[in-house]
């Protein structure tokens, strides 16, 4: 079920995206595991209370009991009674590269995952379908590491300053001038984190007396950002443009809340790729909303820059948009381009201002050398600039990927959540005991999934997220395909019925104001 | 072969229902006490209905009859 969306001509291409409803049976089915699991949780804090059982997590000292409880509130239940018993999902040390597959050091725990110990044995050749290697640059050989490698002979690993003092190499000023002309923006700025570019950058931009609307499943790091800047934070729905145009319109109508002045700024914070959702920004929606009220816009592309895109430049590039009407520009290299590190791109007036009031530039160490080496020639490749056309090919291995990939999980039953283009791809399980089962299972199978629950996630929307890649093969996707096949028979996750909800060109929910009052 | 097949169903069946009550992550004691008292819920459960289900049944079948009955008697003696 397409559905093509005609908003005045603002889409130039079908823009799917499907949140399959939760069945009622599953839901009220995961309400009855989690109150199990809660009652054997009192139990055995009661236990642990009443020194009936060896307590094997942190509690307070003796001379602190009468003090204010540590470890009493429900995320520090919810860790030791129930993260516990599915701990063995998460953490799990990889010993090679990341790239599409990945060798595993095996563990055991003979005491319900409270510790771990090595067998020594490592699992060789696990698919991975969890590390964010959108364009396959994780490789261990190569021209990106050939050239990795001279940097490192040539400037070493460490920078020993930061941007501001000595650690503005020439190396840095070429990737800045790239990453410029790679996002069609006039000039950017590369930092060593890409969390820290997030939360350290948005106090330099707005302050008290702005106002900040940020999406509802923002990213940690753009929630940190916006408290630590001290302006007022508004939270609309989820890609939801008529809740956003509400919040607009009551801003700039009534001001701030008790002087009623305008505010200095309005900032809207979205990101291009939501990656526990997999849905894409509806970017031409909101630049229009930010040109008629007057707000600026701050894009985060972490997951979408390379990824998305007939070139890989991104969502502004998929939506077929001008770089220039994103006020903001920021993105990561870590999942694209196989590096670390974050990157804001704008106006030259506004990058100049962050070299001097940024917090990244003024105390955070700077890029490392062979790591700007690894962003340049990767970007480069994509760019087409090396002279081969590598680069292209992956941007079109990865789209083909994405399709097939969800075109089949959709075909065998699964709830598949997000837009059609989106590489992120969310697999629903919703009950904890089918997490835990589904990690062990898959791994069992020989296939490496990140599965995620609360508290990144709501409560009974647990999920199993898989990261495609350009560098898995047709036959690696079959493989794990064929897999996810088997389990969701033996774990019974296919819960789809079929009944795709339509995303309405305007939902009829509480925030289309103008149409409800009849 | 049947049984064999009927047997991979029934323990599939038996693994839905750890996966959704959980006692799938449970260590053995736990498992222990969960099944023991649903096992023993589920027994009350039948013993009770095999006591009190005869009693409630034949009393509300005689209800029904004798309503049903007089109803009978009295549009038959309205008719003639």
């Amino acid at each position: 079920l397409n559905h093509v969306v005609h908003n005045g001509g603002l889409y130039k291409r079908p823009f799917n995206e499907a949140f399959e409803e939760t069945p009622m049976l599953v839901a009220v089915l995961t309400y009855v595991g989690y109150g199990v699991l809660t009652l054997f949780g009192y139990l055995r804090d009661f236990m642990r209370q009443w020194k009936i059982e060896k307590c094997q997590n942190a509690t307070e000292r003796e001379e602190q009991k009468d003090f204010v409880p540590l470890y009493q509130d429900f995320e520090n239940f919810y860790n030791r009674n129930l993260y516990m018993r599915i701990r063995d999902s998460w953490n799990r040390p990889i010993c090679s590269v990341p790239g599409a597959k990945v060798d595993m050091m095996e563990r055991v725990s003979h005491d319900y995952n409270w510790t771990f110990t090595y067998t020594g044995k490592v699992l060789k050749g696990i698919i991975n379908m969890g590390s964010y290697n959108y364009l396959g640059f994780a490789q261990k050989a190569g021209t990106c590491q050939e050239a990795a490698a001279k940097v490192l002979s040539q400037y070493g690993a460490g920078v020993c300053s930061t941007r501001q003092e000595m650690g503005n190499l020439d190396k840095h000023e070429e990737l800045e001038k790239l990453v410029a002309r790679f996002l069609g923006v006039e000039s950017a700025m590369a930092y060593g984190m890409g969390f820290a570019t997030n939360s350290m950058n948005i106090p330099a931009l707005v302050g008290k007396g702005c106002l900040i609307l940020s999406d509802e499943l923002n990213h940690a790091s753009l929630v940190l950002g916006a408290r630590l800047s001290g302006a007022t934070i508004r939270i609309f729905k989820h890609n939801n443009m008529q809740s956003l145009e509400k919040l607009l319109k009551d801003a700039i109508v009534h001001g701030q809340p008790r002087t009623r002045r305008p505010w200095k700024k309005i900032l809207i914070l979205v990101e291009g790729i939501y990656s526990m959702e997999g849905s894409i920004v509806r970017l031409p929606e909101v630049i229009a909303l930010k040109k008629k009220y007057k707000s600026y816009l701050y894009l985060d592309e972490a997951h979408s820059i390379g990824a998305l895109g007939p070139s890989g430049r991104g969502v502004v590039e998929y939506f077929g948009l001008n770089p220039e009407d994103v006020d903001v520009m920021m993105g990561t290299f870590t999942k694209s381009f196989g590096a670390a590190g974050g990157y804001i791109g704008g106006k030259k007036e506004l990058i100049d201002y962050l070299r001097t009031y940024s917090h990244s530039a003024v105390y955070a160490t700077s890029l490392s050398p062979p790591v700007v080496e690894q962003i340049i020639t990767s970007m480069k490749c994509i760019m087409g600039e090396d002279g081969t056309t590598v680069g292209k090919a992956r941007v079109q291995q990865l789209a083909e990927n994405t399709r097939y990939f969800r075109r089949r999980l959709k075909e065998m039953g699964f709830i598949i959540y997000g837009n059609e283009d989106s590489p992120v791809v969310p697999l629903m399980l919703y009950m904890p005991a089918k997490i835990g089962a589904f990690g062990r299972e898959m791994l069992k199978r020989n296939i490496g999934v990140v599965v995620v629950g609360f508290p990144a996630t709501p409560i009974i929307e647990s999920r199993a997220r898989f990261c495609l890649s350009a560098a898995h093969t047709k036959e690696m996707l079959d493989t794990a395909l064929k897999e996810i096949n088997d389990v969701g028979d033996l774990l019974q996750l296919k819960y789809s019925r079929h009944r795709l909800v339509p995303n309405l060109d305007r939902p009829f929910d509480e925030t289309t104001y103008e149409e409800t009052e009849d | 072969m049947d049984f064999k097949s009927m047997k991979n169903y029934l323990y599939w069946l038996y693994c839905q229902f750890e996966l959704i009550t959980c006692s799938y992550l449970m260590e053995p004691w736990e498992k222990l006490l969960f099944y023991t008292f649903n096992i023993a819920m589920l027994v009350t459960v039948l013993y009770t209905a095999y006591i009190f289900v005869p009693g409630h049944v034949s009393a509300a079948f005689d209800f029904f009859l004798r309503l049903f009955g007089n109803q009978h008697e009295n549009t038959v003696s309205v008719v003639k």
